[in-house]
């Protein structure tokens, strides 16, 4: 007969070595940032002898150069112009339609919200092909409008799902009640449907936010001149350029990066809600 | 009134609409006829050549390859990535403290952008100046020291690893929602019946987490067969087409060859077999609620 102190020992080194595991795993999610993030701390020519963690010393002026000479500050501002502008566009418009295809009777409704949900089924590989066309025949290419366009329509399908989703579950009796006080349709979506529709806006909010700021093929084939470009594919044309320069190209790095891990790390919670419903949207 | 309102309601789709029929339903349908047309993108002139753009798919040698490369890059994300996703998941959800914590740290990967996690890694892994040779040269396995993403052996397993890396924290996620949503009772249960681990793991978790498998499955397919940012960011497709992959292929016809009808009908043939992937997505997912 094994005594309770036998399973309680077993029982420790197990938990023990998932622990290492775990950790083990956790690590190596780290360590390449933390690596990055030491690597723009270096000087040029320090970055190819001191292979430690711990810079010699702290080179800051690294990001003042990313910043400033090589244009980085420009390339962050056009994607916080981007992804707020993508973000605002997503959530105005679709939730305005998920408002609609939930509540407001309409023909050809059904259709039409089918479209959207075939859309968010359909992989169109290279269907930047033919967005590059479109945009060049509306003289959209080249420009910021085009771009943030396009983004809407990315984030549409499953923003429109989220929240449809969300609002035929939610009771009536609020918009019923402004309805009697005379309220209009629209300040019904205003006022009633949207502050209740918080906690679905965090996640369309956030996956969108997320998603845009990470956003590479379509900013390549429309963006052509610098000054518009977004930080992703600016860092692809810059480690073209500077090869070497790899002090320049990691501070670079982390300024893209930095945003969004403060964002995730803030908003952790509506991103897995996000990806957990998101399997059932498949 | 009537009519007034039914307008009134069309409003409120008519921005979604007139953006999804401009960017999206427009260009689905241009593919479809750019795809039997052989143009430079500039030009006004098309010619229409029908279906000869999709023959030479069949004898082009460099699609096929990127396609087996796409094919082999999921094939280590279906085992790997996703075995060590459900792996993790499974030790998370033994009510170990830090579940959070882990929970945290793994959804960091997932978050970044391909070009960021591309490049970091392309450092690391740098043939001259690279972390991991210096690591390995410090423990004196000089010969296993080379130039990673410049050596036609092992360029494409490191991207593949890589996009590993990045992806395998929604497989955790997914496979922990599944996790958490079987009852405690019936692990309780088990116990009191006298199963091990073992007999526990198959007879009570597996058949359970099987559906939530299947998803995270077919995801991971249809997300890696997809995958190219990753790659221009760590390696453009090289050495010699050792990790091209069918999307870069697209592109490349696009803006290296200009030949816009036939970028049109390799997405289109591409995007045919993703199809069918995501039409069984479908059915598996319905299965699964029911």
């Amino acid at each position: 007969m094994k005594t309770a102190a036998f399973y309680k020992t077993k029982k420790a080194v197990l938990n023990t070595l998932i622990h290492a595991f775990l950790l083990a795993v956790a690590v190596t999610c780290i360590f390449p940032l933390l690596w990055m993030v030491a690597c723009s701390l270096k000087t040029q020519e320090e970055i190819f002898k001191n292979m430690s963690l711990v810079p010699s010393g702290w080179h800051f002026e690294n990001y003042y150069k990313a910043w400033v000479e090589g244009g980085f500050g420009r390339f962050f501002i056009n994607s916080i112009i981007y992804t707020v502008s993508v973000v605002a566009g997503i959530v105005i418009v679709s939730s305005m339609a998920a408002y609609a295809f939930s509540r407001l009777q309409f023909p050809g409704k059904n259709i039409l919200f089918y479209m959207f949900m075939a859309a968010m089924m359909i992989p169109v590989p290279g269907s930047f092909v033919p967005l590059y066309v479109l945009l060049n025949k509306l003289h959209l290419r080249n420009t910021a409008i085009g771009y943030i366009l396009c983004m809407i329509n990315v984030g549409l399908s499953t923003s429109i799902f989220l929240l449809k989703t969300f609002f035929d579950k939610m009771p009536k009796e609020l918009e019923d009640a402004a309805r009697i006080d005379g309220c209009s349709k629209i300040g019904i979506w205003r006022h009633v449907a949207l502050p209740l529709a918080k906690p679905v806006l965090a996640v369309v909010v956030v996956f969108n936010a997320l998603n845009v700021w990470n956003e590479y093929v379509l900013a390549l084939i429309i963006f052509d001149s610098r000054p518009l470009m977004p930080l992703q594919v600016a860092l692809t044309a810059f480690q073209g350029e500077f090869v070497t320069n790899y002090p320049l190209l990691m501070a670079g790095l982390t300024i893209t990066a930095l945003p969004i891990i403060i964002v995730y790390l803030l908003m952790q919670k509506y991103i897995v809600k996000g990806v957990t419903q998101g399997i059932v949207v498949g | 009134m009537r009519i007034k309102e039914t307008l009134e309601n069309y409003l409120f789709v008519l921005p979604a609409v007139t953006i999804f029929v401009i960017f999206y339903v427009i260009p689905f349908i241009w593919v479809f006829q750019l795809g039997m047309f052989d143009w430079d993108g500039i030009l006004p002139t098309k010619i229409f050549v029908g279906l000869s753009n999709f023959k030479e798919i069949l004898f082009d040698k460099v699609w096929w390859q990127s396609m087996g490369n796409a094919g082999y890059i999921t094939l280590i994300a279906l085992t790997f990535q996703n075995i060590l996703a459900f792996l993790l998941a499974w030790a998370c959800d033994r009510e170990i403290r830090a579940k959070n914590f882990y929970r945290l740290i793994f959804f960091i990967p997932p978050v970044l952008s391909e070009v960021v996690v591309g490049l970091v890694w392309q450092w690391i892994l740098d043939g001259n100046y690279g972390l991991l040779n210096y690591w390995l040269n410090g423990l004196g396995l000089h010969s296993l020291a080379r130039n990673w993403l410049s050596d036609p052996q092992t360029a494409l397993t490191a991207v593949a690893i890589v996009h590993s890396w990045k992806g395998f924290g929604w497989g955790f996620l997914i496979f922990l929602a599944g996790l958490q949503t079987i009852p405690r009772e019936l692990y309780e249960a088990a116990r009191v019946d006298g199963a091990n681990a073992w007999q526990t793991f198959k007879n009570v978790t597996a058949p359970l987490m099987i559906p939530v498998a299947v998803i995270v499955a077919i995801l991971t397919i249809i997300g890696t067969m997809q995958a190219f940012v990753l790659i221009i960011a760590m390696t453009r497709g090289g050495p010699a087409y050792h990790t091209e992959v069918p999307v870069l292929r697209i592109l490349a016809s696009m803006r290296g060859s200009s030949r816009f009808g036939y970028a049109c009908a390799q997405g289109i043939s591409f995007g045919v077999i993703l199809m069918a992937v995501s039409f069984m997505q479908y059915k598996f997912s319905k299965k699964a609620k029911a």
